[in-house]
Parts: structure tokens; C-alpha cells; sequence
């Protein structure tokens, strides 16, 4: 990180000469750019870029042992035996594909959702989309907890069957696998990723559409020609929204996923946890930190982020 | 007709996920009203008990004021340097100034396990014990993102010439920011800052890695999920804990209407 030199003045007005008479500490406002500047700048060294140099200078160490803070010969050895370890990369390959997968279907689940609300709900579209957001906004452990209520031996479903005299015995082919857990996390991921597209949608010049009907394009070339393509950023801040956070996921496995539906994540947690190989674990974390960071890099390349936030 | 028939359908689709997405929440409802203790039909009787129970449980109710304690400070830490990077960000222009901003959005971005297990290192390097400090300070990160976003996206919207006029009528910076500048973003604050504690009062992947012996609601939540007999009282605050983040939620909804 370049050192901060001191601000200048945007304007000649609004830095320059001080005028009498004024009132408070008499701060000016290079002054006060570091009772600003400050605290995020030791916010984010202290906890966002200390932790993870200290990760990354982890994964260099051989074991766990000496003190923490003891200097080691950096070696790369954990790499080394990440990459003789066929399945971590089995496993990053399954959440990659998984979170894949998720996006790809949350998002075309969402598509037409945000389409409604931007062009098909009308004056009560607000209303929508709160109705739709509501779930978005309570307990997510508690959501995958109800879909366990619903899936498990004595769930609803399984109770209900048996209840009616369907089945004799529970079925458990609904939970404790990563069927669940690919179940589950696009029902979470729905309304979240309606949000982007929807913003997308709604910056569409409805005048666009007029022209294209004037000179005789159809509902389905108007939507090739204008909607898609219009709303191609929404629909990649989508699919990122719930891609990172799907790729790094081991929360929803430990609730519906069982031993049966391993994650890249929940080797991460182990190592961390149960097996205490942090120097390992760190390693893992910085391949993974790696794939993410070099997707989203590419993926700026492709769309203007700034456009969504305005 | 065509037009016609495909409104209708996209509105058949909005509202079937609508129950899809709201049937698993009414069975919680209708689980924590329930007397039986397993949760599976058929519906046994309604009773009021788990609520009843709930209020003699203290390790819940312990649990839950950890999560109150923790949103509140993370959330109000975020919500001011959140404000920080905004005015550093629109108002001033020096070297570094992308590098800072980027570093504030990047944990959105960042795998939730890989920043727990990274600031979980940090802290045993330092022998900082694990506490509702530690979760915190990792929620006002992730919180980050979100208020420096809403605050900014308002801040954007007001002309510098305002606190030029202030200065121009001879209040020095800190009195502009405190007198013209704050008032003009206070609405996107109060929003950032609602928004702020319900990302850190949900939020689970970090504080499993952080929370040490004090649980946040949950952490206690998932300790608690074997025990199955325990689990209508959990659900019956859970209820309560829902109601309390919708109406967090409107109010939130509330000021950034009053903002537009």
C-alpha cells in the first residue's frame, strides 16, 4: 500500500483560504483528514490484511509446533502435500462445480422473478418484492433448520407418509447428503439473487422497447436484443453474490449435509478445529482466497461493478 | 393474449415460490405452538409452554443478549467507519484512496471460512482471548461493505457547494461534517446501521470460529440442535428473534423511503 500523502483541496474554494471569524477546533480540512483517515486505515491493517498475511506466512510453516509468533524456515511443504492429495482437489473441484451449479440455477430461478417485479407487477411491485425479501431476512440457520423439519426420518414429509399409510418405513434418501445441501442453498439464495437483476432491470429505458415495436421487432427479439443483454451486469453480480459465499460454505452441510456431503469449507473448518493443523488449513484457505479473488478479478473485467451501486 | 398469458405466469411462479419460501418459516410458527416435543405430525395441541419455557431458560436468553450485544457494537462500529471511508472516498482525493476503499468492499468477497479461520490465527498469535470482542470485530469487517455502500450511494447524491457555503460562512471542517454533512447522510446511516445488525445477528460462520465459551444466539443455536427435545424452546425464540428483525427490517425500509 502506497503511503498516503497529505489531501489536496478538490476545488481552490473549498480548501483554500480560511475565513476569519470561524468557529469549532479551527480544524482545516487537511487537518481533519486524519481523525478520518485513520481509524479505517488501522481497522482494515489490524483485521483484514494482518490476518491474512499471517495466514498466507502460516501456510509457509512445516508444523504446528514452537510458539506462534516464532519465525520458521518457510517451506512448501503444506502446498506440496495439498497438491500430492488428490482428494482437496476432488473436493475444490466439487465445491467450485457446486457453487457453479448454484449460482447458475439461483440465478435463472431469480431472472424471471426480478422480471416480474420490474415489468410485470405494477404499482404493488414494492410490496413484492418485501414479501419476497422477508424470508431473505430471518435466521438462515433457522431456514435450513426448517427444511430438516421438513426432510428428516421424522420430518414432516416422512411423518406425513407414514401417517397416511404410504411407506412403513421413514425415507432417508432426503437428507444427509449433498443433494440437501445443493437443495437448500439455492431455496436460500432466491430472493438474494433477484436483487441485482432486478436493479439491472429497472435502469432499462422503457423507450427502448417502444422503438423496438415501431419498427416491428417481436416480444422475443426485444427481450434477445435489449432485456438480456441490458441486464448482463445484474446477472453477474448475481451469480458472484452467491457464488463466494457458496464456494466457502460448510455451515449448511454441518445442519443437513451429514459426512456424506463433504465441502472444500469443511476441511478448512476441520483443520482449523478438530485436527488443529492450522499451517495446513492456511494453506488451503489461500488457494481457495487465491481461485476466488482471480475469478472476481475477471469478472471486473467483463462488467462495471460501479453501475449497481448508484 | 400472448402478453397476457405471460404475466400470468410469471405471476404463478412469483407466488408459488412465495409458499415455497414461506412454508418451512409457518411450520416453525406452528412448531413452537405445539405441545408435542418431536417436531413431526400429527399436530399434538396448542399450547403457549415453550414460550412459557423459554423465559426460565437462561443459557438461551444468555445466548441471546451475547447476539444483541454483539450487533449493537459491530453494527454501530461499521456504521462509522462506514460514514469515514464515504467522506474519504467523495470529499478528499489523496494517494492510496482506491487501495482503502477497495480494502473495505473486499470482504464481500472473501469466503466467510477463510476470513474466520484467518482472524481466529491472528488472535492466537496475539493471545487475544476468544470473546464477544472477537466476534464483533469480525462482524464490523463483514459489516463493512455494506454500510460504506448505502452511506455513499447517498453522500454521492449532495454537492460539495453545501459545505463550501458552511466554510465560506466560517465553520471549520469538523463543524461542517458535524453540522451540514452529518444531518444530509444521518437517514443512509440509520439504514446502514440497521442493516449492519442484522448481517452480524444472523451471522454464524464466523462467530462458530470466534465465539470462544460466550455463544452468540447462533452458535448456541447449532450447539443445541442435537438435543431434540430442546429444540421447540429454541424455535419458539427464534420466533420471537424473527418478529424483532422484521421489525428492524421495516424500519429500515421506513428511512430509506423518507431518503427518496
Amino acid at each position: 500500500m502506497t503511503a498516503p500523502t497529505l489531501p489536496s483541496p478538490k476545488s481552490e474554494v473549498f480548501g483554500g483560504g480560511v475565513p476569519k471569524g470561524r468557529r469549532g477546533w479551527g480544524l482545516d480540512r487537511r487537518a481533519t483528514f486524519w481523525f478520518i483517515y485513520l481509524p479505517p486505515l488501522f481497522w482494515l491493517i489490524a483485521f483484514l490484511v494482518m490476518p491474512v498475511l499471517l495466514m498466507a506466512a502460516f501456510s509457509f510453516r512445516p508444523d504446528m509446533r514452537g510458539d506462534l509468533f516464532q519465525i520458521r524456515t518457510p517451506t512448501f511443504s503444506q502446498y506440496a502435500s495439498v497438491a500430492a492429495t488428490g482428494s482437496y482437489w476432488r473436493l475444490l473441484g466439487i465445491s467450485t462445480l457446486m457453487a457453479l451449479g448454484i449460482g447458475i440455477t439461483a440465478v435463472l430461478m431469480a431472472y424471471p422473478l426480478a422480471y416480474f417485479l420490474a415489468f410485470r407487477a405494477g404499482t404493488r411491485a414494492g410490496f413484492y418484492l418485501i414479501l419476497l425479501l422477508i424470508p431473505f431476512w430471518t435466521s438462515y440457520l433457522l431456514r435450513v433448520m426448517a427444511w430438516k423439519i421438513l426432510l428428516g426420518t421424522e420430518g414432516v414429509i416422512n411423518s406425513f407418509l407414514i401417517y397416511i399409510g404410504l411407506i412403513q418405513e421413514p425415507l432417508t434418501a432426503l437428507l444427509y447428503n449433498r443433494t440437501a445441501v445443493i437443495l437448500t442453498l439455492i431455496y436460500v439464495w432466491i430472493p438474494f439473487a433477484a436483487l441485482p437483476i432486478l436493479a439491472a432491470l429497472q435502469r432499462i429505458d422503457l423507450i427502448l422497447f417502444e422503438a423496438a415495436a415501431d419498427l416491428g421487432a417481436r416480444p422475443y427479439h426485444q427481450f434477445m436484443r435489449i432485456t438480456l443483454p441490458l441486464s448482463a451486469p445484474g446477472i453477474l453480480a448475481a451469480f458472484f453474490m452467491v457464488f463466494i459465499p457458496t464456494v466457502g460454505e460448510y455451515v449448511t452441510l454441518l445442519l443437513v449435509g451429514g459426512s456424506r456431503g463433504f465441502l472444500y469449507g469443511n476441511i478448512i473448518q476441520d483443520f482449523f478445529t478438530k485436527a488443529a493443523n492450522w499451517p495446513l488449513g492456511s494453506a488451503l484457505s489461500m488457494i481457495m482466497l487465491a481461485a476466488t479473488l482471480i475469478l472476481v478479478l475477471l469478472a471486473t473485467r467483463i462488467i462495471d461493478w460501479r453501475q449497481l451501486f448508484e | 393474449m400472448n402478453a397476457w398469458r405471460g404475466s400470468f405466469m410469471l405471476r404463478s411462479y412469483y407466488f408459488s415460490l412465495i409458499v415455497l419460501l414461506y412454508l418451512p418459516i409457518a411450520l416453525l410458527f406452528l412448531f413452537s405452538v405445539n405441545s408435542s416435543a418431536s417436531l413431526s405430525f400429527p399436530i399434538k395441541q396448542l399450547t403457549f409452554d415453550w414460550y412459557q419455557k423459554l423465559f426460565a431458560a437462561d443459557a438461551v436468553l444468555r445466548s441471546a443478549r451475547n447476539s444483541l450485544m454483539v450487533a449493537l457494537g459491530s453494527s454501530l462500529a461499521a456504521t462509522a467507519l462506514g460514514a469515514m471511508v464515504s467522506i474519504l472516498m467523495l470529499r478528499y482525493k489523496f494517494r492510496g484512496q482506491n487501495v482503502l476503499v477497495a480494502l473495505a468492499v473486499v470482504p464481500l468477497i472473501v469466503p466467510y471460512v477463510v476470513l474466520g479461520v484467518a482472524l481466529l490465527l491472528l488472535f492466537s498469535v496475539l493471545h487475544i482471548e476468544r470473546s464477544l470482542w472477537t466476534v464483533g470485530i469480525a462482524h464490523t469487517v463483514v459489516a463493512l461493505p455494506y454500510t460504506l455502500l448505502i452511506i455513499a450511494s447517498r453522500l454521492a447524491g449532495f454537492d460539495a457547494s453545501l459545505e463550501e457555503a458552511a466554510m465560506d460562512l466560517g465553520a471549520d471542517y469538523p463543524t461542517t461534517l458535524r453540522r451540514v454533512v452529518l444531518p444530509l447522510i444521518f437517514p443512509a446511516m440509520v439504514s446502514a446501521w440497521l442493516t449492519a445488525f442484522t448481517v452480524s445477528f444472523d451471522e454464524f460462520a464466523l462467530a462458530l470460529f470466534l465465539a470462544g465459551t460466550q455463544p452468540t444466539f447462533p452458535v448456541y443455536l447449532f450447539s443445541q440442535l442435537r438435543f431434540a427435545n430442546r429444540l421447540p424452546i429454541m424455535i419458539a425464540l427464534a420466533v420471537l428473534l424473527m418478529i424483532g428483525t422484521l421489525t428492524l427490517v421495516f424500519i429500515a425500509e421506513r428511512f430509506r423511503r423518507r431518503e427518496t
